[in-house]
């Protein structure tokens, strides 16, 4: 019996697996990067989330092991008045795109535990509503960097 | 033509001569600026507050400049740096002429916004940008006197807060006279072709 039992659960565990796709397994993540702020300013990370999955998914933040706090932030401007805000979470549609870049949506890193200096990566794990993470590098780049993509 | 002509003929040249001259010197001609012209709206560059080497700076230490104002926050990781280094490009544009020119960043956080932070903060920019901090009532007056805003709003950890504030770039020709009001999504060619044309005209410094 006790074969049989197992061969149960494996098929369950496959199962499940395969009806329940996660987020980051349908997601990917391109043009990261971290813009650096002298001292131990909090920087803006920028990221590009692509899901080629049939679900919409969210993104609900990140962590990492360099920053001690990351927050999933909106900059908005109404009334000739720039302002940030706290976001729960950012739908990437189903075979859409969402945009982290300037002036919208970004991971607001502080409490930085090491010196990150333009050049280096950063490894951030991309967390989703789901629970799923993906980890993605980002690479740093100067304060002053002028964001060509967008 | 005629001998006894040519007095009238010189003296027509002696008045357009004049009127030339005149002209030249003419400044009150509107400049052909692209962005919101702000002349004669808004008050000259008055302040006083410390600069980002901690000295005691007024507006008048700016005259014979170019200056862009704009208010932020260091402590701002997205629209300050974007804002900032899209002004850095600005200046890259105008090559030497730059020099005539000055980035003003006014903190509206002056309590965590030190000159030594404030230093830091603005040379990754831009050589030529100034960090100005100090007192929250003269930094206050500063922004009411160009109708600009912020708030500051208690946030929901450890004593942090959210600031908002106001967005606009004034520029300021080398007289301190109020000129052209941008938004941070001007297109860089107007905010280039205007200061050309602030850089090109007023005192000399
Ligand atoms: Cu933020």
């Amino acid at each position: 019996m006790k074969p049989c039992r197992l061969s149960f659960l494996l098929a369950g565990l496959l199962l499940a697996g395969g009806v329940h796709a996660t987020a980051a397994d349908h997601v990917h993540a391109s043009h990261a990067w971290i813009r650096v702020l002298p001292g131990d300013l909090p920087a803006g990370a920028y990221v590009t989330l692509q899901n080629d999955g049939d679900q919409p998914v969210a993104l609900s933040g990140a962590s990492s092991t360099v920053y001690a706090e990351v927050m999933l932030h909106h900059s908005s401007s109404e009334g000739g008045m720039s302002r940030m805000t706290m976001v729960d979470a950012l739908p990437v549609p189903a075979h859409g795109t969402a945009l982290l870049a300037p002036a919208g949506y970004h991971l607001m890193l502080m409490k930085a535990s090491a010196l990150v200096k333009p050049g280096d990566t950063v490894k951030l794990t991309l967390e989703f509503t789901d629970g799923s993470t993906l980890a993605t590098d980002f690479i740093a780049r100067p304060a002053n960097a002028v964001d060509e993509n967008h | 033509m005629k001998p006894r002509h040519l007095p009238r003929v010189a003296l027509l040249l002696l008045l357009l001569a004049i009127g030339l001259l005149l002209g030249g010197c003419q400044r009150s001609e509107p400049l052909p600026l692209r962005l919101t012209n702000v002349t004669g709206h808004m008050p000259d560059l008055d302040f006083k507050l410390t600069d980002d080497h901690g000295k005691a700076v007024t507006g008048a230490d700016y005259r014979g400049k170019v200056v862009l104002l704009y208010f932020g926050y260091t402590h701002c990781p997205d629209v300050c740096p974007l804002t900032l280094a899209h002004l850095h490009v600005v200046m890259q544009r105008l090559g030497p002429l730059a020099d005539g020119a000055r980035i003003l960043f006014v903190s509206v956080d002056p309590s965590r916004d030190t000159p030594a932070v404030m230093h830091a903060y603005v040379n990754a920019f831009d050589p030529r940008a100034v960090g100005l901090t100090g007192d929250a009532h003269a930094i206050e007056a500063l922004s009411k006197r160009y109708r600009s805003a912020f708030t500051r709003e208690p946030g929901n950890t450890d004593g942090s807060y959210e600031v908002s504030h106001s967005s606009a770039i004034y520029l300021f020709d080398r007289d301190g006279h109020a000129r052209v009001l941008a938004t941070p999504s001007a297109a860089q060619d107007d905010i280039v072709h205007d200061l050309h044309l602030l850089l090109s005209s007023g005192a000399t410094p």
